[in-house]
């Protein structure tokens, strides 16, 4: 026998090689008007693996202390070749991967496929998507410069705002009363360890849920496919799907390596706990329509500071956004349609402050 | 839902198991296809292996530096001193006399000290011995270790590399 056919005899006497073979053979994809979307997922799944790669990487250089933090970013930027490339990456795909995990939600959601059975796939994507904005916010201030200091002070300092803990979480963000070397400690460890390690479980268990269940068709393909069956097209998810969606991960990668190449991350300059915040603070573009929400609050609001009812709005909000499938299980009818209208105005909120964040001043 | 009808199976076909018209353009686009692929993962691997090869290390450092004062070391002792960014040993024997050497042992890299009780250079990882020249003299080290010059200028002692004259 062959060397390949050997390899693979001993690999299904041992794993049952052949019927997960058999299973991927199976696995079909829907294909219908929406079937784009499909490709989100995935797309956020890759990002999150280019994050991991270019994250070890820039780990093989970065000095997570306050003396050595910018410096070594510097260097990174600087002296090792095609630092600039790996660090930039790091930065773009970032942002690319948030980009994608909303697109995902806000589609995931305007297609219904949170209901039933699928309310644990919402949960656990949800949960990622709090991750993922975990990751930003924490990997903001590692770079150790100006922007990022204020950003994390800022960012911080909503948290007081919980009642009750509010002030112990911030001590425990901070590492301290003030964001200082110790907060850069701390969220290099959040960064690297627990967010790196909560993430790979989760994306286990959402991956296995959709496998699980398989791709969700919404309502209106699902009503037409029940009226003509005989419409009803699938794809093989592989190789056919897999490949597509292999190509869209190439075209991912070019589009972060032009990115990277014309559009070079900038370091900014070297944090100074003593200095006055610059003009143009900001956070990252994925906070900023809480950044310009908290920007129209009045200093109170009735018995209540600003801040907090601001903080406790967006709270909610998240809590209820996330347990979603549990109050929206009805299959059709008013209030699912009202829950559309919810997701609308969500959406165009959270496009248009964001918008309004960046053009307004 | 699912419909393993004509119609579907014809839509699975679009991975191709069509017998080709012309069976020499298959192959042909095979080949592109895969050495495109290979090309692409080679212009990924490569900043990446170039990025994990450290950049070289800035020179070494001055061939001249200030070991210590005049006074500094009492007669038959020792004190390790850096030397161009790795350790060196400057050495005061019992009769006045300074000694300077590479404080590398030359058997796999522990820093060596000086063993006032022995008169000798002593390298405490696998009990290497030298004398006060460098000499390897016993024990594992397959090299002596590299002698430096010892300059009195002033009340400052200074270590050079030997001058190649």
């Amino acid at each position: 026998m062959s060397a390949p056919g050997n390899i693979r005899n001993w690999l299904d006497q041992r794993f049952g090689w052949d019927e997960l073979m058999a299973f991927l053979r199976h696995k079909t994809v829907p294909i219908h008007r929406f079937s784009y979307f499909y490709f989100l997922g995935g797309m956020t799944l890759f990002l999150f693996g280019i994050q991991v790669v270019t994250g070890i990487l820039l780990l093989m250089y970065y000095r997570p202390v306050p003396d050595g933090a910018f410096e070594s970013v510097q260097y990174i930027m600087t002296r090792v070749p095609f630092g600039w490339l790996i660090r930039s990456i790091h930065s773009w795909g970032a942002n690319v991967m948030i980009l994608t995990a909303i697109a995902h939600m806000f589609s995931v959601f305007f297609l219904k496929s949170y209901r039933k059975p699928r309310e644990l796939t919402w949960l656990s994507g949800m949960i990622l998507l709090f991750l993922v904005l975990g990751f930003g916010f924490s990997g903001y201030l590692l770079p150790w410069n100006m922007l990022s200091l204020f950003a994390t002070k800022v960012g911080t300092n909503m948290t007081a705002q919980v009642p009750l803990i509010g002030h112990w979480i911030l001590v425990f963000l901070r590492g301290g009363e003030d964001v200082t070397g110790a907060t850069l400690t701390r969220f290099f460890g959040i960064h690297v360890a627990v967010l790196p390690g909560l993430a790979t479980l989760l994306i286990g268990l959402h991956l296995l849920l959709v496998q699980r269940f398989g791709m969700s068709v919404p309502p209106s393909v699902e009503d037409e496919t029940k009226a003509h069956p005989e419409k009803a097209r699938e794809l093989r998810f592989f190789p056919n799907f897999f490949l597509r969606e292999l190509m869209a991960w190439y075209v991912a990668l070019a589009v972060l390596g032009c990115l990277a190449a014309f559009k070079p991350w900038e370091l900014g300059q070297k944090a100074d706990l003593f200095a006055s915040a610059p003009a143009g603070i900001r956070p990252e573009w994925y906070f900023m329509f809480m950044f310009q929400t908290l920007r129209f609050l009045p200093a109170n609001v009735g018995p209540f500071a600003g801040d907090f009812i601001g903080v406790l709005v967006f709270g909610v909000a998240a809590v209820v956004w996330t347990c979603l499938p549990f109050f929206d299980n009805d299959r059709r009818g008013r209030s699912t349609r009202w829950f559309t209208g919810v997701g609308i105005f969500a959406l165009a909120y959270f496009v248009g402050m964001t918008v309004y964040a960046y053009l307004g001043k | 839902m699912r419909i393993d009808s004509q119609e579907n199976s014809r839509s699975l076909q679009n991975s191709g198991s069509r017998e080709p018209a012309e069976p020499a353009r298959r192959p042909f686009l095979e080949l592109l296809l895969g050495s495109s692929i290979v090309a692409s993962l080679i212009s990924y691997l490569y900043p990446v292996i170039r990025y994990l090869i450290p950049p070289a290390q800035a020179e070494l450092g001055p061939d001249l530096v200030v070991a210590a004062k005049i006074g500094e070391l009492r007669p038959n002792s020792g004190k390790i001193f850096p030397f161009g960014g790795r350790p060196a040993l400057l050495i005061l024997t019992a009769d006045g006399k300074y000694h300077a050497l590479s404080a590398i042992c030359t058997h796999l890299g522990c820093t060596v000290q000086y063993r006032p009780d022995l008169h000798e250079v002593w390298c405490p990882c696998h009990n290497g011995v030298y004398s006060i020249d460098g000499a390897n003299i016993s024990g594992p080290p397959p090299h002596p270790l590299e002698a430096f010059d010892v300059i009195v200028k002033g009340n400052d002692l200074y270590v050079q590399r030997p001058q190649n004259t």
